[in-house]
């Protein structure tokens, strides 16, 4: 706490020292500047004509899009299966290759610090960084389009997520169970089977219901991209401006994100509780 | 006479604890992987026909091609930058009052439901499908990504804003307001100091979600780095596409550094 001296000799109380002030007012000041640039790049780009026009479009796609074209969810029945299936199918895939992942990767188990510790982490890093979706892109160029490469994709995206989280999991783990374990003549398998699983294990399923969760809501744009699932019927829907079936899909899919999320929060409290 | 002893040996306690949820899990999940699998219509032909592809892609990553269309990559990453960081600004600047608002101990009950409504409307509408509606509504370009990821921020900053405060040692704020601080005195010096270094922390990993973000708006036509990437792979020119996907995640890594570094001098 800083005491500023004023002229009549009296002390007054103030939150911070004067060149820590100053730091954090030249901050504000460099991100305000950065602000007013980024603004002006976004305002080059934009036709402000469109934008003001924008609540007389708004207001004409609603009018188009109201009432939702009921019918239409018959034939949404198979794409939300396929979009569920991508993401589910892709978070087990994703858990059967992240978790063994996490075990090489992680400081206190890992098989090799310097050649197999180093390799997996690249791996984590590029799977955590790039979105799900431009993984898609990639598997549909691979694979053709269609739910296997939606399955892909959500995998390639979720092994780095389990396989960060779960190894940091395991390099916090308490050691006096390893040593105890490894104390009665256990393999290494054992001791993991016996040692360090357990210990991770509440956090393994908090992480995958947490993931799946994260995929659902994922899965139902791949098809934007040609990679299955519900998305493909959106896709279709808004390029022949078919808008009443849009306004069916986007609720179709807030009634699945909403669903997932309550079944995941559910699972998630079970597990705290106990 | 014998004794008949029982050995019984030790067995590890099962993870689902209720053997009715056991059976149904050891039977529901094969049998839904059979269903789901089943249901799978996969062109095997076009698969191995793809598998040289998946091969040139690896391998192109050992000589990324930045030059051939370098200016492409450049607007798009620099237009990437700056939807993600002015849109943190704009998406933080509301969030701050909705999540002031959604602090229980804070707001009256009628805020307190308005400004969650807000943030589940936010968190429940994903990304791609508001730069869709965005990009009808306000034509192509930056400004639809930027309104998007602002959007977005919304819900996830304001959520955990309000969860921090909401957390706030009692202690503090009201000492504070035993000293007769007025409403904006209490949230400046008895809820701020405690919340400010959450604050930043959030802060800086938003900017990262939104910069990841950002690089996927361009597909629907949201700009940003996307548009870029979606014709490289339309075109199969992987070389590209690895020079981009090396750039995403430098700079992935380099915001995760910058804000960890950031994280501990705050705190």
């Amino acid at each position: 706490m800083a005491v500023k001296f004023l002229t009549d000799d009296t002390k007054k109380w103030q939150r911070h020292d004067l060149k820590t002030s100053l730091m954090i007012w030249s901050g504000w000041l460099a991100g305000l500047v950065l602000f007013v640039l980024c603004w002006q790049i976004i305002s080059e780009a934009t036709t402000w004509f469109f934008v003001f026009d924008a609540p007389r479009i708004a207001e004409d796609i609603f009018t188009r899009a109201m009432p939702p074209r009921w019918e239409y969810i018959n034939e949404l029945w198979e794409p939300l299966w396929d979009t569920f299936n991508i993401a589910t199918i892709g978070t087990g895939i994703a858990i059967l290759f992240g978790v063994p992942m996490a075990f090489l990767t992680a400081n206190n188990t890992t098989p090799s610090r310097y050649i197999i510790r180093p390799l997996c982490m690249v791996f984590i890093v590029a799977s955590r960084s790039i979105n799900s979706l431009i993984w898609a892109l990639l598997t549909v160029a691979i694979l053709g389009p269609g739910v296997l490469a939606g399955v892909v994709a959500i995998s390639l995206r979720s092994i780095g997520f389990f396989a960060k989280l779960i190894y940091e999991a395991i390099e916090e783990i308490d050691t006096t169970p390893v040593e105890a374990i490894k104390a009665t003549g256990a393999s290494p398998l054992q001791v993991m089977v016996y040692a360090v699983w357990p210990q991770v294990k509440a956090i393994f399923v908090g992480v995958a219901v947490f993931r799946w969760d994260v995929n659902i809501r994922h899965s139902t744009v791949l098809g934007l991209v040609g990679a299955g699932g519900i998305g493909l019927q959106l896709s279709s829907s808004l390029n022949t401006l078919a808008w009443p079936q849009v306004s069916l899909i986007i609720l179709a899919i807030l009634l699945t994100v909403i669903f997932s999320e309550a079944i995941s929060a559910r699972i998630r409290a079970h597990i705290m509780n106990k | 006479m014998t004794d008949t002893v029982q050995l019984k040996r030790w067995r590890r306690p099962p993870m689902i604890k209720r053997t009715w949820l056991r059976a149904l899990v050891w039977v529901g999940v094969p049998l839904y992987v059979a269903l789901s699998l089943g249901s799978m219509e996969v062109n095997w032909a076009r698969v191995i026909d793809g598998l040289p592809r998946a091969k040139e892609f690896i391998l192109s990553f050992s000589s990324p091609d930045f030059t051939s269309r370098w200016n492409d990559i450049y607007e798009g990453i620099y237009e990437s930058l700056v939807m993600a960081f002015a849109s943190t600004v704009v998406g933080i600047l509301i969030s701050v009052p909705i999540g002031l608002g959604a602090a229980r101990n804070l707001a009256p009950t009628p805020v307190y439901l308005v400004c969650r409504g807000i943030i589940a409307l936010s968190r429940a509408l994903q990304e791609i499908i508001v730069a869709i509606l965005m990009v009808a509504i306000f034509g192509f370009g930056p400004f639809a990504g930027f309104l998007t990821l602002a959007f977005a921020t919304i819900g996830f900053f304001a959520k955990l804003l309000a969860e921090r405060i909401e957390d706030v040692s009692k202690s503090q704020s009201e000492a504070i307001r035993a000293t007769g601080a007025s409403w904006s005195q209490w949230v400046l010096y008895g809820i701020h100091p405690q919340v400010f270094p959450r604050f930043i922390g959030l802060s800086m990993y938003r900017l990262d979600i939104n910069f990841r973000e950002s690089a996927v708006l361009g597909i629907v036509g949201a700009g940003g780095i996307g548009a870029t990437l979606n014709t490289a792979f339309d075109r199969y020119e992987f070389d590209t596409a690895a020079a981009i996907i090396l750039i995403i995640i430098a700079l992935v890594l380099m915001a995760e550094y910058t804000s960890s570094w950031l994280r501990v001098k705050v705190q």
